[in-house]
Parts: structure tokens; C-alpha cells; sequence
């Protein structure tokens, strides 16, 4: 009676919200048979959609290879394109069981929208971008710049943040999609353009003359991007975890896409646990044993899915920096499969 | 009173109702299914709201209103009231409100304004005239809103010049794609005075207008209304303001590094919203007002030939003030449409309340249903306001029979 109650009143939104708070979303997820994503609407190396309609990106790869574990098969994803905005909204309402778009990891979002935040896939920073012919060295000399941004995000208080503590005056300008606020740029209305570092790379290919457009030294804040999921649902935080983990260690370990199935007969333990031919680590997060050697057979190690959206491979040309391996001096580093 | 209980009196006789069980009562029995109604309906929003609040408790998200008095963190471009980085979230919901109403206030008397002039023209027996009112009602009817916003952005935009290229124009006006800038008046401290004698004359204006239309209703004899209003309303003030020392200066915009400092700022995204809205809504409000005209019957208009009126003063004295009757309606509900449409400002960046609150606010604070649910109750509180004010105005122009 409650139920139908409630269906009729409140709408499909608290509908979904309580269906989803508990059930367990790896069995909705199963007998759906498609994994749905959180993606940006078009963020060139992160999520971005081609003509054909097929999604590449570095977030997007996490959800194949989210989808490999669980359907032994990286198509079966369903991307939803989200603005800003909208994203937890979405999640939360059970729009989409994960969240990769390129969302910063914050104490707020992690204890207040009911979210759980997982493993970081890129570690990034918020830069600033404005014209060659303004002569500017420094974004301490932005006195008085009127800047576009993207309302909704972490960006937006950032700036405020930046500004405020510097003493300089400013003027903004928020929009609601990431390409009305590069449009608006193009087209004069600002002197200045921020978002994340990656971002601003990747958004500086849209313009019409990218090579008047430099992108200055300050990085002003840590921009932790990451996957997000519904708060309460452990096991399926366990598989989104170790997806990310998976990928991390398979380049550790130099397993590649190319080599995985050579490194099946490998002896060194490590890989064998990784790989599932020894120990039941998949049936531990409700996956079967070879859900490690799916994910980089159909998607990749971490370094592969990086080169090819982001790094050197790709046509934003992104260093690894502190997003290469710990071992590398950098911060990606994932726990051990045992 | 006593007619009232008479029946009663009557004693036993056949005017006495027949003791019936309240079931059998038509009336009591329709207010028992009220009644029920009414406990169902309770139950029902009770149910929502309970069940709202328990699965958001459940899935840790925050619930109530006590994020409208947290810090906001964001700025805000266009602000008509005090805002800072570290004002809160209520301030930001004030400071989007203004900016609301403020494109939805301007918009309603432009698009009045454009629409009027639309619907006439479309009468028009010129033939260029009639036609070209006909094509700009048909093209802009019938796109799309969002698509016309976004053109009037990327139109104002384009055809501006950057800041360095900035348009000076004489007393401290300058044009770019920032927006344009005026002088900021500086009122001083006595400037209170002048306020005060504009306001007075504004009264004597139109007190001494009543008094001349009712001495011509009575005597024929016209007074020289317009004459003693131009005193009353500039001379007066002006010499006051001679008087207190002239208490007014002007901030006037100077160019800075990147932008033009100082002075008032009009801006682009205001201006393309309003543009956009104005437009769209002068369109329908045309077509209103063409209905309404040719709802009155040619006749009228005959009748006010054959007594000797010139077009002019029978389309003013005659046909109008009847069209008004079949206008008023409809026209109240296409500006509530203008100031509901006012919320696609959030394509172009102009910061009204949906940007800010229902943008910016929710996504930081994650509180969906309360940010959503004052959002409504703003529009509706505004359309409603809006609706009671043209009621009040129609009930005025409707039909008087005698």
C-alpha cells in the first residue's frame, strides 16, 4: 500500500531513490544487462562521443571496463551524457549506477550527497587560459578579467576562492554546458578561461585559433577525479574499486591488452592472482575469478587507456606527471590483490 | 429572524423534515465524502513527504533547510543587491530573484509595448506594413525560444567589439562585448529633497487632472493640463535641485587593464535574454491584440465615422478601450509565459534564479527536493501575483451594463 502510495504522490524520482538505496545494484545492473554511465557531454580524452556515436575517453574506458568484469563484454554501457549540474542528481535518483565524468573528489560531495567516492583515475588541477596577444605571464596579473566558467562545479569555487584570497578583482561568467562556456570565450566575452588543466587542453582544440590561447603556470587547486556510486551499496563499491585497481596493478605488472593471454601462463604470483588463475578474488566481489584478465583483454592497463585518450598517443598529448605509477614517482598506486 | 424560525413553530404539521439517517441525507452525506476526500488527500501529501525524507535519511543525503544560511563560495556576475564570495546561500536565491524579476519586469512592458504596435500593424491596409508584421509574427511564433536566446547571444556577441576597440560614445557611454557602460549617478545626501518635490508634483499632477476632466464632464471648459503638469513635474524639482547645490555627480567608466572600470554595467546576457523574451512574447501578445480588435464589431467603427471621428482618435476613443476586453486575458497569460520563459536564461549565462539557486545552489548542496520545491513556490507565487494584478485590471475595463 506504502508503495503505491508513494508512486502515485511523489514521482518516479524518490521512487527510483528508494529502490535503489536497497537493492543491490549489481543485480539491477545484471538483469538489465548494460551498465549505465555518468559521462561528460563531450570532453575530448575524459568522455567524448564521435560521429558514429561511439564514447572513447579515459572515463569512459573505466566503465568498459567495468562492464568487461561483470558481461565479459566492454559494449554492453549505456553512457549517459550529463552537464555538471546535473550529474549527482542523477545518481542519486538511480538514473545511472556510476558516475565517471571527470568529477572532483570532495569532503562535501563524499559526506552530504549521499555519494561514495572511489579510486582516483586522474589526478588534476584547476589552470587558467587566456589570450597570447594579452601579454599575460601570471594569473596574478588577472586583476580585473572578466572569466567564463562552468556553473556546478568545484571550478567555480575555486575561482572565487583564488581571487578572493589574492585581493583581485574579478567578474564571472557562469554557464551551464562546458560548450557554451568555451563558445563565449571564443567569441570575446571573457579574457579569461578555467576549468581543470586536462580540460583546458582538451577544450582549447574547439577554438578557432588554439595556438593564440596559452594556458598559464598557476594550478590553484588539487582536482581529484574519480567514480562515483550510491552511498550503502559496499559490493558494488568493491567491483568499481577494483576495476580501477585492476587496471593499475596490470601495468605494474606489464601485463598488457596484447599480452594477456601469454601472461595467463606466467608464474609470478602476483599475476597469477590477478589474472584468477590462482585464489577466488572475483567470487569475493560477486564476479567470477577471471574478471581482472576481461578488463585488460577488452579495455587495457591503466597506461594503455591513458596513452591513448589523454597521453602520448592521443592528440592533447598530456605528460603522465603525478598520474603515472608510484614506482614512477607518481601518485598511482594500488593496493594488493591477495 | 422570526420568518426564519417560523416554520419551526408550526409544531408537528407536514412542514417538519421527516428524521432521516445522516447517510440518507444528501447533504451530510456530501460532507462526509468531503470530509474523507480531504483526510485522503492529507494522508497522501503526509505519505509523500514521509517517505521523501526516510529514503533520503536512508541514503545519507542532507535534508531541511539549513543550508540557507551556509557560506556560498561562488560569485555571482550580475548582482542588484550586496553579494560576496562569503555571502550565503539565501543571499544567492535573493540576489538570482532580483535578477529575475528584473528581465521579466522590463520584458512585460517592452514586449506590451512591441506587441501593440505588431497588432495593429498587421491591420494595417498598407500592404508592406501588413505583411511584414504578418512574416515577423509567423517566423518568430514559430521557432523555437531556446534557439532564437541563443542566436541573440551569439548575435550581440558578434557584432560588439572587444574592450580594447571599445565604442566611446559622448558623456561616458562605452560599447563592447563586456556590455555597455554608463555613468553611475552618485546621489548626494540632499538629493532626498528633490525625490520628495518629484513625487509631490507627481501627486498635484494627477490631482489637478481629475479635478480638470471633471470640470469639463461638467462645464465643457478643457484647463491647461499639460502645462501645469510640466511645472509641477520638472520645474518644481528642478529648481529644488538648483536650490539644495546641485547634489548629483556621476561615476563615469574609465578603461582598465582588460575591462572598462567603474560606472553602471548593462550586460550582454541580460541583454540577449531580454531581446530574445521581448521578441518571442511581442509575437503572441500581436496576434492577441489583433483578435481583440477585430472582435469589435465593424459597425462600431462605422457608427464612429458617421459621427465625424477621424480614424485616429475612433481606433483610440472606440475600437480600443472595447478590444480590451478580449485582451486583457489572454494578454495576462503571455506575460506569465515571459516571466516563466525567463528561466531559459540559464543558456546564455544571464544569472537568474534558476541559474543560481536551482544551478549552481543545488549541485553544491545536493538538496534537491528543497531547492526545487522554492524554486516553484517563487514562480508561483510570481505568476499568481501577476495573474491577481491583471484580474484587478480587467475587472476595471470589463463591461459596465447599466
Amino acid at each position: 500500500m506504502k508503495k503505491v502510495l508513494m508512486s502515485v504522490a511523489v514521482g518516479a524520482a524518490f521512487v527510483m531513490a528508494a529502490g535503489s538505496a536497497s537493492a543491490q545494484t549489481l543485480n539491477q545492473v545484471k538483469s538489465r544487462g548494460v551498465l549505465q554511465c555518468g559521462s561528460n557531454t563531450g570532453l575530448a580524452g575524459f568522455g567524448q562521443p564521435d560521429a558514429q556515436g561511439n564514447w572513447t575517453g579515459l572515463d569512459v574506458d573505466y566503465c568498459r571496463a567495468v562492464a568487461a568484469a561483470i558481461f565479459n563484454d566492454a559494449s554492453k554501457v549505456k553512457f549517459v551524457p550529463l552537464s555538471a549540474k546535473d550529474r549527482f542528481t542523477a545518481l542519486q535518483s538511480g538514473e545511472v549506477d556510476i558516475l565517471v565524468r571527470n568529477t572532483t573528489w570532495t569532503m562535501s560531495r563524499d559526506t552530504q550527497l549521499g555519494l561514495e567516492f572511489g579510486p582516483v583515475n586522474y589526478y588534476d588541477g584547476q589552470g587558467f587560459m587566456v589570450r597570447k596577444k594579452l601579454k599575460i605571464a601570471s594569473a596574478m596579473e588577472l586583476s580585473g578579467a572578466s572569466v567564463c566558467t562552468q556553473q556546478g562545479t568545484t571550478t567555480e569555487l575555486n575561482l572565487a576562492d583564488f581571487f578572493r584570497a589574492n585581493k583581485l578583482k574579478y567578474e564571472v561568467v557562469a554557464f551551464a554546458s562546458s560548450d557554451e562556456t568555451i563558445k563565449a570565450y571564443d567569441a570575446g566575452r571573457c579574457d579569461v578561461f578555467t576549468t581543470d588543466a586536462s580540460g583546458l587542453y582538451a577544450e582549447r582544440l574547439k577554438l578557432t585559433a588554439p595556438d593564440d590561447h596559452i594556458v598559464l603556470p598557476e594550478i590553484i587547486s588539487k582536482e581529484p577525479l574519480g567514480a562515483a556510486w550510491r552511498h550503502g551499496d559496499n559490493q558494488w563499491g568493491d567491483i568499481v574499486k577494483w576495476t580501477h585497481y585492476a587496471m593499475v596493478t596490470a601495468e605494474e605488472l606489464g601485463v598488457t591488452k596484447a599480452n594477456v593471454d601469454e601472461m595467463l601462463k606466467s608464474t609470478n604470483p602476483d599475476v597469477k592472482r590477478l589474472l584468477g588463475t590462482e585464489g577466488k578474488f572475483g567470487e569475493a566481489i560477486g564476479l567470477t575469478n577471471d574478471w581482472a584478465y576481461r578488463i585488460i583483454k577488452l579495455v587495457g592497463n591503466y597506461g594503455e587507456s591513458f596513452d591513448r585518450n589523454v597521453g602520448a598517443g592521443s592528440r592533447l598529448k598530456i605528460a603522465r606527471g603525478v598520474n603515472a605509477l608510484w614506482s614512477k614517482g607518481g601518485l598511482q598506486y594500488a593496493p594488493p590483490i591477495r | 429572524m422570526s420568518s426564519v424560525d417560523a416554520p419551526k413553530l408550526g409544531g408537528t404539521g407536514g412542514d417538519e423534515k421527516p428524521h432521516v439517517a445522516f447517510w440518507n441525507d444528501p447533504e451530510k452525506r456530501g460532507y462526509l465524502f468531503q470530509a474523507l476526500l480531504f483526510v485522503f488527500v492529507f494522508f497522501l501529501v503526509y505519505q509523500a513527504a514521509d517517505n521523501a525524507i526516510t529514503n533520503l535519511t536512508k541514503q545519507k543525503i542532507a535534508t531541511g533547510f539549513g543550508f540557507w544560511n551556509n557560506t556560498a563560495g561562488f560569485d555571482i556576475g550580475q548582482r542588484l543587491i550586496p553579494y560576496e564570495t562569503t555571502s550565503s546561500y539565501g543571499r544567492a536565491f535573493w540576489v538570482g530573484l532580483v535578477n529575475t524579476l528584473l528581465v521579466a519586469g522590463i520584458g512585460i512592458v517592452l514586449a506590451t509595448m512591441l506587441g501593440f504596435i505588431i497588432g495593429v500593424a498587421r491591420l494595417s491596409k498598407n500592404f508592406l506594413v501588413n505583411k511584414l508584421a504578418a512574416l515577423y509574427v509567423e517566423v518568430i511564433r514559430n521557432t523555437p525560444l531556446l534557439l532564437q536566446l541563443l542566436f541573440w547571444y551569439n548575435a550581440v556577441l558578434k557584432a560588439l567589439p572587444e574592450v580594447r576597440d571599445s565604442v566611446a560614445m559622448p558623456g561616458g557611454f562605452f560599447l563592447n562585448n563586456r556590455g555597455l557602460f554608463m555613468p553611475e549617478p552618485v546621489f548626494g545626501a540632499s538629493f532626498s529633497w528633490v525625490t520628495w518635490a518629484l513625487a509631490a508634483g507627481l501627486m498635484g499632477y494627477f490631482a489637478y487632472g481629475r479635478w480638470a476632466k471633471k470640470k469639463q464632464e461638467r462645464t465643457g471648459q478643457q484647463s491647461p493640463v499639460l502645462l501645469v503638469g510640466l511645472g509641477l513635474v520638472i520645474v518644481v524639482p528642478l529648481l529644488i535641485f538648483f536650490a539644495a547645490g546641485q547634489p548629483l555627480s556621476f561615476n563615469i567608466p574609465d578603461l582598465g587593464r582588460f575591462n572598462i572600470r567603474g560606472g553602471v554595467q548593462v550586460y550582454p546576457e541580460f541583454v540577449a535574454l531580454l531581446l530574445g523574451l521581448v521578441i518571442y512574447t511581442a509575437a503572441f501578445i500581436a496576434e492577441v491584440v489583433r483578435a481583440g480588435i477585430q472582435a469589435v464589431s465593424k459597425g462600431q467603427t462605422e457608427a464612429a465615422y458617421a459621427l465625424g471621428l477621424r480614424p485616429g482618435p475612433t481606433l483610440d476613443l472606440v475600437v480600443i478601450p472595447q478590444a480590451m476586453r478580449v485582451i486583457i486575458p489572454p494578454l495576462t497569460s503571455q506575460y506569465l509565459n515571459l516571466t516563466k520563459n525567463s528561466s531559459l536564461a540559464v543558456a546564455v549565462g544571464y544569472p537568474d534564479l534558476v541559474q543560481v539557486f536551482m544551478g549552481t545552489v543545488l549541485n553544491q548542496t545536493g538538496q534537491a527536493v528543497e531547492v526545487i520545491a522554492i524554486t516553484m513556490a517563487v514562480y508561483l507565487t510570481i505568476s499568481l501575483f501577476t495573474s491577481l494584478v491583471m484580474n484587478w485590471y480587467n475587472s476595471r475595463k470589463a463591461l459596465v451594463e447599466r
